[in-house]
């Protein structure tokens, strides 16, 4: 460790692209949960079991009907987004006049429910997916693998472009304008719930995607969701609930923070983002980005 | 209490005296207190309460004198949930006996109960080798592995290979420790140097910081002293780093057939490691494994699953030769005194602490292109002989051994 | 917290004959259940009930939705452990020691927390348990995740014997019994009427000139400090401290257990653990279902059954009486 503060520059380089990756996967599952808690006010702890059904997903895919990663990246998102939208329909819906506490509540359950039957078919110490883009660069202060650097490079294109849909363009604008005043906005002749149950879908979407792309880095398990959700929750927290650029922005920052610590003390690298948090909501409340309502 | 307590011991006289009269079998309730359903639940779990099934059943084919039934349940790695099971089997249900119980936390709390209510544990799947040192007992019997016996065959063979310098990647809590300092030790005896060490929260799913440490510290060896999703975690990243073609080495110090299934030959082919049993050794094991494998979906069996069916045969006859199970202190006697011989652990021997003696092997595992079947994995290395494998009997602290 | 059908039970006070007959009849029942049902599961029900009594006091009274209260319970159940097992106390000073702990932690974290609403308040809360389980994991007296084993059960007050599960039943009875007087009498008192007031309205009681921080602040604590009692209780009971008990997941059962009971009614959570803890003690043979069936459980309480058991029974024998008066 302190030979590592010796040789700083070029060791600290390296362990900040490495929190950049980290935080990759941190803005992506961070973006999906302030989609859905922005324009439906739900709280979706089923978000790291979706995560980890994208990642299943590709699992699948390939092991069953032989579609490659790819494909998967495309396939496996839109049939968790899927199913997640049929959740929606069937049972978020009916909690959205009650208070957050019954919409974290009911997708914590589902978490469970899900988690469980993953383990229960697959067993809980994971199955191996092979990485797509083998190989890696030398970058002179450290070794890139190939597929870190895809994995950086799609979640910052992919976070920048939700974030355009949702707050420059018409769509976006009906979406906002949707979950400020339904009745107005339906009044415009827009079909207010089937584009909530969307937004919904394009959430968890989201998550799913951030699954298929650990799935190659990381294991294939079951637990591999419930393990990450609750620093997820902490990073949309400290960026402010629902603020979509503060998802963003504390997702790939709080890697870095965390990567750091990391060399520094690594002991602490799980519980730093938590200490974080507490600073963050003892001094605005409402979090970095976010504006309190 | 008390007067239960009195029927109890009442009937049991009466069982023994029936016995001798008329051959009444004994009844023993063995308990499987294991994993069903997280961490553990691949190399212990389901596997292990079949193994416990399938230990009583080849026993009645030879022995008529045990009526044996067999409950499982799942202590979720909750100490709490494990105990208070515990201690309904042996307060309520009757039973006479606990087996598995990976997870060290759970297997020392258990270890506590049994003594207080004079019953056998038999662990076969936790790592703690403060079982049989510090906290051993009259009433438990440790049987596959420990952390000790994995340090020991690992780390010496690994350094004597040229690998003598090391950086450990440990888990941070009380078992990584151990780990760790476990395999210091073996390595610095044998003529090694620990350069470097990190710790690793728990539940960490990336490790590549700690593997560019690891690299950076320019060791030969990187010792990976932490268990299940760590182990494939750090493995599967190190690959990705280019960290073996570099030139370092990976030694795992606790990894089950279980976790090389999921980490894929591809990924872990050349890695170094330590186990008490395989299923492709000898004919009997093979035979075991095609039945089990049949049972359970296709999943090979692992040492803590084969340590089962061997630790419940030798408390069977232990049983069958006293002829009760009810007093717990005088089953384990036995089995210390009885030379320990089944079909899969073979010929070897219950200490004085309660651990079980019997050799470790040393395997590295294949290469994709030599693996010619399902669960194919390993290569025997080098087989480290019974007196060698284990703690020596004076070391551990163990109070039951007396000092001469 | 704004959920006004929580409040059906609350407006009932008051010691009517019936009341003080189904008490009784409860408590004749609790002194002969030992015989009939295995006393250490008895024992970890009423742990757990009043643990999630404690919670719903600050939860269904104040409104204010905990996410880390598993710090009080594990955090006093370390403490106990450690002055019986290392330090020597007796069991009534250890849980003297652990409960005392609970409630300086709570004091800590009440005051940097209570200023936070909804949402906020939960993560507050979340953030400062991560780090105390943190320094659970680090601290060596602890043991790391193997707990703190083998704690002894030494005679209480030095002369009661509690090496016996029986004896120790009524022992853990007791304390039960008071723990809940104490929140029952808490909820029934002018300062519970204050802190339903803060539920309902925040604003208007502020306006009302009562100073809101402090009434939550002392509910906090007050809450903690019982859920110390319950933890330290529970060290004493299985012998053991671990860190499965100060893990967030410890702070999510506790909510399960007091929406399942029914969230806001002085029984619910009693009822809600007893389920919980039965449904995991019988359950456990069942193994990997465990998850499954705890998370359909969840799913059915919100979607259906959303007053939990007991609201959903006090609503329905409210409903009945109401047609009846028509």
């Amino acid at each position: 460790m302190f030979e590592l503060i010796g040789v700083a520059p070029q060791a600290l380089f390296g362990q900040l692209l490495l929190g950049l990756i980290n935080g990759a996967f941190y803005a992506m599952l961070s973006l999906g949960l302030a989609v859905i808690f922005g324009l439906l006010n739900v709280i979706n702890f089923t978000h790291g079991a979706q995560y980890m059904m994208g990642a299943f997903g590709a699992w699948m895919l390939l092991n069953y009907v032989g579609i490659p990663f790819w494909g998967a990246l495309v396939l496996s998102p839109i049939i968790v987004a899927i199913i997640g939208m049929i959740i929606e329909r069937t049972l978020l819906r009916r909690l959205y006049h009650l208070d957050h506490l019954y919409g974290l509540l009911l997708t914590f359950g589902l978490a469970l429910i899900l988690e469980g039957l993953f383990r229960r078919q697959y067993g809980s110490s994971g199955l191996p997916y092979d990485n797509p883009l083998p190989g890696g660069t030398n970058l002179g202060f450290m070794f890139l693998p190939n597929y870190r650097g895809f994995v950086v490079i799609a979640s910052l294109v992919i976070c920048l472009a939700t974030w355009f849909v949702i707050e420059r363009t018409k769509l976006g604008s009906y979406l906002r304008a949707a979950t400020e005043r339904p009745d107005l906005v339906q009044a415009f002749g827009i079909d207010v719930p089937r584009m909530i149950t969307l937004t919904y879908g394009f959430g968890v979407g989201l998550a799913a995607l951030a699954g298929v792309l650990a799935a190659p880095a990381y294991q294939v398990s079951p637990t591999m969701g419930s393990n990450l959700i609750i620093v997820v929750f902490a990073v949309v927290v400290i960026g402010g609930m629902g603020s979509i650029m503060g998802a963003i922005v504390t997702g790939f920052g709080l890697g870095v923070i965390e990567g750091l610590t990391k060399v520094f003390y690594p002991e602490a690298s799980s519980t730093v983002i938590f200490v974080i948090m507490a600073i963050v909501l003892l001094i605005k409340p409402a979090g970095l980005f976010g504006t309190a309502k | 209490m008390r007067f239960a307590a009195i029927l109890m011991a009442a009937a049991s006289v009466l069982a023994v005296t029936a016995s001798a009269q008329a051959q009444t079998p004994v009844k023993v309730k063995i308990g499987v207190l294991t994993d069903m359903s997280s961490l553990y639940a691949d190399l212990a779990g389901p596997g292990s309460v079949w193994a416990a099934k399938k230990a009583v059943e080849d026993f009645n084919a030879t022995n008529k004198s045990l009526q044996v039934e067999v409950v499982a349940a799942d202590h979720q790695n909750k100490a709490d949930v494990g105990t208070s099971v515990a201690r309904q089997w042996y307060d309520v249900d009757g039973v006479d006996m606990i087996v598995d119980t990976p997870n060290s936390g759970v297997a020392l709390a258990i270890n506590t109960v049994t003594r207080e209510k004079n019953k056998v544990f038999v662990n076969s799947g936790a790592a703690s080798s403060d079982l049989t040192g510090k906290q051993c007992s009259p009433n438990t019997v440790h049987w596959t592995y420990d952390t000790w016996a994995l340090a020991n065959g690992t780390g010496k063979a690994v350094t004597k290979n040229g690998g003598d310098t090391w950086f450990f990647l440990t888990a941070d809590y009380a078992f990584g420790h151990a780990l760790e300092r476990d395999t210091s030790e073996v390595v610095k005896a044998n003529g090694g140097k620990v350069v470097g060490n990190v710790r690793v929260p728990i539940n960490n799913a990336d490790f590549s910081s700690f593997l560019l440490q690891a690299q950076g510290s320019k060791a030969k060896v990187i010792g990976l002293a932490n268990a299940g999703g760590d182990t494939i975690n750090s493995i599967k990243q190190a690959a990705e780093y280019g960290i073996v073609s570099g030139g370092q080495k990976l030694a795992g110090l606790l990894i089950f057939l279980s976790d090389i299934n999921s980490i894929g030959l591809k990924t872990a082919q050349g890695l170094n490691l330590t186990s008490a049993w395989y299923w492709d050794m000898t004919d009997a094991n093979r035979a075991f494994a095609k039945e089990f494998s049949a049972a359970n979906g296709g999943k090979y069996p692992t040492m803590v699953q084969a340590g089962v069916y061997s630790g419940v045969t030798h408390y069977l006859k232990s049983v069958a030769a006293i002829k009760s199970a009810k007093d717990g202190a005088a089953v384990v006697a036995e089995m210390k005194k009885m030379p320990t011989d089944d079909k899969l652990f073979g010929k070897g021997e219950v200490r004085a602490d309660g651990r079980q003696i019997h050799p470790m092997y040393l395997f590295e595992v294949k290469k994709p292109s030599d693996s010619k079947g399902p669960y194919d994995f390993y290569t025997l290395k080098a087989t480290i002989p019974a007196n060698e494998a284990f703690r020596p009997l004076d070391q551990g602290g163990c109070p039951l051994v007396k000092k001469t | 917290m704004t959920t006004s059908h929580i409040a059906t039970s609350a407006g009932q006070d008051g010691y009517s004959p019936v009341r003080i007959i189904i008490a009784l009849a409860v408590l004749a029942v609790l002194l002969v259940a030992p015989f009939g049902v295995y006393p250490v599961f008895l024992m970890k029900v009423m742990c757990f009930a009043l643990f999630a009594c404690a919670f719903n006091l600050l939860l269904g009274y104040v409104g204010l939705l905990s996410f880390g209260h598993a710090m009080f319970f594990g955090g006093a159940s370390y403490i106990c452990a450690h002055a019986v097992k290392v330090m020597g106390f007796s069991p009534e000073l250890g849980i003297l020691a652990g409960t005392a702990f609970a409630a300086v932690l709570g004091l800590v974290a009440g005051l940097l927390a209570i200023r936070r609403l909804g949402i906020y308040f939960a993560m507050v809360t979340l953030a400062l348990a991560q780090m105390f389980f943190f320094f659970c994991l680090q601290a060596p007296f602890t043991g790391g995740e193997d707990g703190l084993q083998a704690v002894p059960r030494r005679p209480l007050f030095g002369v009661i014997d509690i090496t016996s599960d029986l004896n120790l039943y009524y022992v853990v009875l007791a304390i039960f019994i008071i723990g809940f007087a104490i929140i029952y009498r808490t909820v029934h008192s002018p300062f519970g009427q204050v802190l339903k007031a803060i539920r309902e309205n925040e604003a208007r009681a502020v306006s009302l000139g009562y100073r809101v921080h402090q009434y939550k602040l002392m509910a906090f604590v007050l809450s903690a400090a019982l859920v110390g009692l319950a933890g330290s209780t529970k060290a004493i009971v299985f012998q053991l401290a671990s860190l499965t008990d100060v893990a967030w997941q410890m702070s999510g059962e506790v909510v399960l257990m007091t929406l399942v009971g029914g969230m806001g009614t002085i029984i619910g959570p009693v009822v809600g653990a007893a389920v919980i803890v039965t449904m995991q003690n019988y359950l456990a043979s069942l193994g990997e279902w465990v998850l499954v069936i705890q998370g359909v459980i969840f799913v059915l309480a919100v979607s259906l059954f959303r007053r939990g058991i007991v609201g959903e029974i006090v609503a329905f024998i409210q409903k009945r009486k109401d047609a009846a008066a028509n």
